[in-house]
């Protein structure tokens, strides 16, 4: 089922925590909100949830499958939602807690006591805790826990799946098993999710397509490769993994900083080209590169200050005349070739980078 | 246990310190609580058995213990529905005036019993500012049951709210979202999520404001008006010493005593219960190694 978000806002007091937000999901994908704490992505989630009421405007609208639902309590919105801290029912058994949401229907529309048996077996499995339906909340690991949160929502056969950090609060290791896990069972299930997180690692990987929001406002929409390889914005560059910021200005079409030239072939893009502007250079750590000597690319000169050959990567940290710090990640060949030393002066150059100004794009 | 006795080593304090803490707490709590209990059984039961039935079997008595129980038996309920409600409207909802009406539910606890009870008889005594109404009514409320009845509620009031507050406010409102969410109506949250979760706090407030209802002296004593048909047991009690009936006020206090006990090893075994179930949610389980 699709959704649609339009111009919604929401106040709370004096504080803005979503400005006029308008976003689409189509039938079937799993959509990442991805920002920091305070961008708005969880309000915006309890917002389609119905478990947070949007302020009053005329244009401002939600659509479940083309149907308005702003107006629709949560309970009638038929949607799956999955708390950070997963919000167990303490007091019931794993397999009274999935089988909840069938229990309180009405009457009429109450499963017998053997198809909510058959269900809720059917779902232990989905979840690969077959056996442990007798289990309480608090005989289960952070990661069962979720997965019974998970299994519950499902139960009511959701429409859309809404999951608020779903592994927020699991270690790093669990974390990657249901990261994966979850995508598989989005590729099994195809209920349209939209998963709320923080960690850009979790929404590059999982979702279809990334929402990136900051300060109440989305920045971006697009897959994880768009947002990763054409960032639309500084925040948008800055959030999603390290990255190197120069401060220079644009000459002509090109970005200049202290001998480092980049972007010639923008030239004459834009109507601003003779323009002379200050801007800031965001260059990734694996786009840059390390000469011992100059060989007539624009290069700075930098001091090696720290190496860290564990990973897939060799991380570099250098230091430049002016003090600033310059972050390069090194494959671990060209590396080993070097044969870099802590305490050497060394000459870095950009294979590709990218300039932001208001309204200018290189 | 090896491990126990070495950090019992490196963390007691001196065995002298121990001695002398341990045999002040059990000298204070003997002399002034276990010594009078005691004296309270031991006075009832002096001239024997059969007085002590002699003076049970007296209809002054049972009226007071009729009272007594009648005076608890709706102030209590009353309470438990009424400290539901505003713990459960303190700690899920904001509104303006939160914070005075928390103050308000201390009132009881601050102000002296014997004032509330002059509170109520300038209400709804006879000179009192409904008075006039109420006696054209022909209703009594002061000197009579229904003012044993408000004075007894008013003291016993904050008792639920005041167990159930901290305890609602710590488990937030995530499950009733969860169960909101899964369709649950309103009601069916109540009785499935929220009553369930408080339900041992929720006893214990009502078994400490049962204890403080049977036990209330001070409000009671001043709407009660010193007419015999309105007694309690700890009036009558009262009653029967100042007429120098010994044993009789002895037999009273001695029912008092045993009341308040069986409230005692209630709200015990509640403790305890409470306190493995915590143990349970805390206990580390095999399934932690198994993701």
């Amino acid at each position: 089922m699709s959704i649609i978000v339009e111009h919604v806002s929401k106040t709370f007091g004096n504080y803005r925590a979503l400005d006029d937000v308008s976003l689409t999901v189509n039938d079937g994908e799993l959509v990442a909100l991805l920002g920091p704490s305070g961008s708005g992505k969880t309000t915006l989630l309890r917002i389609i949830a119905g478990l947070e009421i949007p302020d009053e405007a005329e244009n401002s609208a939600i659509y479940f499958h083309g149907e308005d639902v702003a107006r629709r309590q949560v309970g009638k919105r038929q949607v799956g939602f999955v708390f950070q801290h997963y919000a167990l029912f303490k007091h019931l058994s794993v397999f009274e807690n999935i089988a909840f949401g069938l229990r309180v229907r009405p009457r009429h529309l109450r499963p017998t006591n053997q198809q909510i048996h058959d269900k809720v077996t059917e779902l232990l499995r989905l979840i690969q805790l077959e056996g442990l339906g007798r289990r309480y909340p608090s005989q289960l690991s952070g990661g069962q826990r979720q997965r019974v949160a998970l299994a519950r929502a499902l139960a009511i056969e959701p429409k859309v799946l809404l999951l608020d950090e779903p592994f927020g609060a699991l270690d790093a290791k669990v974390r990657q098993g249901l990261r994966n896990w979850l995508r598989r069972l989005h590729d099994e299930l195809h209920v349209t999710s939209i998963l709320v997180t923080h960690d850009q690692e979790e929404a590059l990987e999982v979702a279809d397509r990334v929402v990136v929001m900051n300060q109440a406002k989305i920045e971006q929409v697009g897959t994880p490769a768009e947002v990763f390889h054409h960032p639309a914005s500084e925040f948008v560059i800055d959030f999603l993994g390290n990255v190197n910021v120069f401060h220079g200005r644009i000459e002509q079409g090109k970005a200049v900083l202290s001998g480092l030239a980049v972007g010639d072939r923008a030239a004459g893009k834009s109507a601003a080209a003779s323009e002379i502007r200050q801007s800031h250079l965001y260059v990734r750590p694996h786009e840059l590169e390390i000469e011992r000597h100059l060989n007539g690319s624009p290069a700075i000169p930098a001091l090696v200050s720290r190496i860290n050959p564990a990973g897939a990567f060799a991380k570099i940290a250098l230091t430049t005349n002016e003090g600033g710090d310059i972050q390069v990640d090194l494959p671990l060949e060209r590396y080993e070739q070097l044969g870099l030393r802590q305490g050497e002066t060394v000459f870095v150059s950009a294979k590709k980078a990218r300039v932001f100004t208001p309204d200018y794009v290189i | 246990m090896a491990t126990t006795a070495k950090s019992r080593r490196a963390t007691n304090d001196p065995l002298w310190l121990r001695i002398l803490l341990i045999g002040l707490s059990i000298g204070f709590v003997s002399v002034l609580l276990v010594l009078p209990l005691v004296v309270v059984f031991a006075e009832a039961f002096r001239a024997g058995v059969g007085t002590y039935f002699a003076s049970l079997n007296n209809p002054a008595a049972w009226r007071a213990i009729r009272l007594t129980l009648l005076a608890a038996g709706i102030s209590v309920p009353l309470n438990l529905v009424f400290g539901v409600a505003a713990s459960w409207a303190i700690a899920k909802f904001d509104f303006p005036g939160k914070s005075f009406l928390i103050t308000l539910i201390d009132l009881p606890f601050a102000v002296s019993p014997v004032i509330s009870g002059l509170i109520y008889v300038l209400l709804f005594g006879l000179q009192g500012y409904f008075g006039k109404l109420l006696a054209a009514y022909n209703i009594e409320i002061i000197f009579a049951v229904p003012g044993i009845v408000l004075a007894t509620v008013f003291v016993t009031f904050p008792f639920v709210a005041r167990e159930l507050i901290p305890l609602m406010q710590e488990q937030g409102d995530e499950e009733e979202q969860a169960a909101l969410s899964l369709g649950a109506s309103g009601l069916q949250t109540f009785w499935r999520v929220t009553l369930p979760n408080i339900k041992w706090g929720l006893l214990y407030g009502v078994i400490l404001c049962n204890a403080r209802a049977m036990g209330e002296f001070g409000a009671v004593s001043v709407v009660a008006g010193h007419r015999g048909s309105t007694n309690t047991i700890p009036l009558y009690v009262e009653v029967l010493y100042n007429g120098w009936n010994a044993p009789a006020a002895f037999t009273m206090a001695s029912i008092l005593a045993l009341l308040g006990l069986v409230t005692l090893a209630a709200k015990t075994y509640l403790e305890w219960k409470v306190n493995q179930q915590l143990h349970d949610t805390l206990e580390p389980t095999t399934a932690e190694a198994t993701v």
